[in-house]
């Protein structure tokens, strides 16, 4: 348990070095609606998504976390307007800024590189094509392997994701399968092609408590494991708590509030952040019944991870 | 105070393909008294929603009873609901589609004003108050407001009509973070203030840990644990309980996973 102390705790986030693998956003902006009556929705979003480490969003609704996920996967709504930079740098090569790409080069690096997965896995996935066309679509495209490789690899990617009977599940269509289950699904297709960046956009928020600890651990481990970068967009603090290495807090569009968990969750620096950990529900301070962070039951540490 | 809802060892059972039946609710009792908040807590799936639907009307028991007042709740199937019955009032997960999209705000919270007592009826501004919204809300429609505003909208609705019982099915499930906390406490606050019991469902413990004064905890169509809130949080007896409270995340800033 002494992972779990809060006096080993990083305070400072460690400097990223410039070269570094992952992604490195600086003065991103995003302009939304006709010039003159633009509307700010990024307004110089500076953030680091190191790989091996697990890059938390906060905030509201409507503070620009998920448009930030969006714009690194060049899926900005239509008409809208990109400024700063995004650079990457990846094993199998960089970019000094993926807004400057072409629309060729994007294709190439979207889904091959950086992958994407999102709140809701039922309307994610296509409800008409087999898990094994979802699974090895991708992978054809990117990867050019033939479709039996294409096929051994899907099987393996499910048995790495925990889905249980890989070769059935392969055959079946998305209703199929519980909301857990599909989103591990989803996670195996975003990872079908290796790539080195991971956003994944509330990935847990549509899931019940038990099976959300199964995908949060799930994706501790495919980060640990493969050195993804991750960018973990959630309002969830206690999802936030539990797996984000740093997190970065967002309100209109900007970032109010950078650094290691444990600083941004339990010392905030700014208002906002703590006004945020605040509308968290809290049991109400009657008769003594709020138990110290001890109180609940034990959780496994890391190594018990399977 | 009247209102008393009584459910006792109550069966809903669904067909599936072939002749396979499902036991959605297998055995379900228990007792709402006037002006208490009950919370019902469990995963997808457990049967929760369905047990809702019944006490409303909404599905056919295979057995047991739900009483209000002595009276039985039945399946409506077609036909209009008893006077007696409503008296019990549901808000549902979806805000969204639980309003009439082509209908004033003001129209509908009216609609339920019309079928209060006389003696008992609230007016639409009193009600818009309650629900912390603008007076001037009742003359726009449901798609100028957000999730959460739309919520206490159909909270408003519901409270219209003066019930003794209003059950929450999920009510904040489709609400941003920031605002389901809010929208429940409010929930309750209005329920209590009108002297109605409350039945709130939902999936997150945290937010039931703070809205009721007790707590059921539902499994596989069962009740398995229920109690005051605070002896439920501080000493589950039941082994599901227990793992549903070890799977929060808890924001301590520590890094710990919950476990699966």
């Amino acid at each position: 348990m002494a992972e779990y102390s809060a006096d080993t705790q990083p305070r400072e986030v460690p400097p990223v070095a410039p070269d570094a693998r992952g992604l490195r956003l600086r003065g991103l902006t995003l302009e939304l609606g006709a010039k003159g009556a633009a509307k700010q929705i990024l307004r110089g979003i500076d953030l680091d998504i190191p790989a091996g480490s697990i890059t938390g969003l906060a905030g509201e609704s409507g503070s620009g976390k998920t448009m930030t996920g969006l714009a690194i996967c060049g899926l900005q709504p239509a008409g809208s307007r990109l400024g700063g930079t995004i650079s990457y740098t990846g094993p199998r090569g960089s970019a000094p800024n993926l807004l400057a790409l072409k629309p060729r080069a994007m294709n190439a690096l979207r889904g091959r590189e950086v992958a994407m997965i999102f709140q809701d896995p039922t309307a994610s996935l296509h409800p008409m094509m087999t898990i094994e066309g979802q699974l090895t679509d991708g992978m054809r495209h990117h990867l050019k392997v033939s479709r039996t490789e294409a096929r051994s690899r899907a099987l393996a990617l499910l048995e790495r994701v925990k889905v249980p009977e890989p070769a059935t599940a392969l055959k079946k269509y998305p209703h199929q399968f519980s909301g857990g289950q599909l989103q591990r699904i989803s996670i195996a297709i975003a990872l079908s092609s290796e790539p080195s960046v991971l956003i994944a956009d509330e990935p847990t928020t549509a899931l019940d408590v038990t099976v959300q600890a199964g995908i949060l651990r799930l994706l501790r481990e495919l980060c640990d494991s493969l050195d993804l970068a991750v960018l973990l967009v959630t309002h969830d603090l206690g999802v936030m708590s539990a797996l984000a290495d740093t997190v970065t807090v967002m309100r209109y569009g900007e970032v109010v509030e950078h650094g290691t968990r444990y600083q941004v969750i339990r010392e905030p620096r700014s208002e906002y952040t703590r006004a945020l950990i605040d509308a968290l529900p809290h049991p109400p301070a009657e008769e003594g019944s709020t138990p110290a962070p001890g109180a609940l039951p034990p959780t496994p540490t890391r190594t018990d991870l399977r | 105070m009247a209102g008393h809802l009584t459910v006792r060892d109550v069966h809903v059972v669904y067909k599936l393909p072939g002749r396979r039946q499902l036991a959605a609710v297998d055995g379900v009792s228990f007792d709402l008294a006037p002006g208490e908040v009950l919370g019902l807590v469990g995963e997808s799936g457990c049967g929760k929603s369905t047990l809702a639907r019944t006490i409303c009307g909404l599905e056919p028991l295979a057995a047991g009873t739900v009483e209000f007042d002595g009276q039985p709740v039945v399946a409506l199937g077609l036909r209009k609901r008893p006077g007696h019955l409503l008296r019990i009032q549901m808000v549902f997960q979806n805000p969204y589609s639980s309003l009439n999209p082509r209908r004033r705000v003001g129209d509908q919270i009216e609609d339920a004003l019309a079928i209060a007592p006389p003696s008992e009826r609230s007016s639409v501004d009193r009600l818009l108050d309650d629900v912390e919204l603008d007076r001037g809300a009742a003359n726009l429609f449901p798609h100028q407001f957000s999730g959460g505003q739309r919520q206490r909208i159909a909270i408003a609705r519901a409270m219209g009509a003066r019930p003794d019982v209003l059950v929450g099915d999920e009510p904040i499930a489709s609400l941003d973070a920031s605002l389901q906390a809010k929208v429940a406490t409010l929930m309750r606050d209005v329920a209590l203030k009108n002297g109605a019991s409350l039945l709130f469902i939902s999936h997150d413990l945290s937010v039931v840990r703070v809205v009721a004064d007790r707590v059921a905890v539902m499994q596989a169509g069962r009740i398995v644990e229920t109690g005051p809130v605070a002896a439920v949080w501080n000493a589950p007896t039941d082994p599901y309980t227990r793992r549903l409270l070890a799977a929060i995340p808890t924001a301590d800033g520590l890094g710990r996973l919950p476990a699966a």
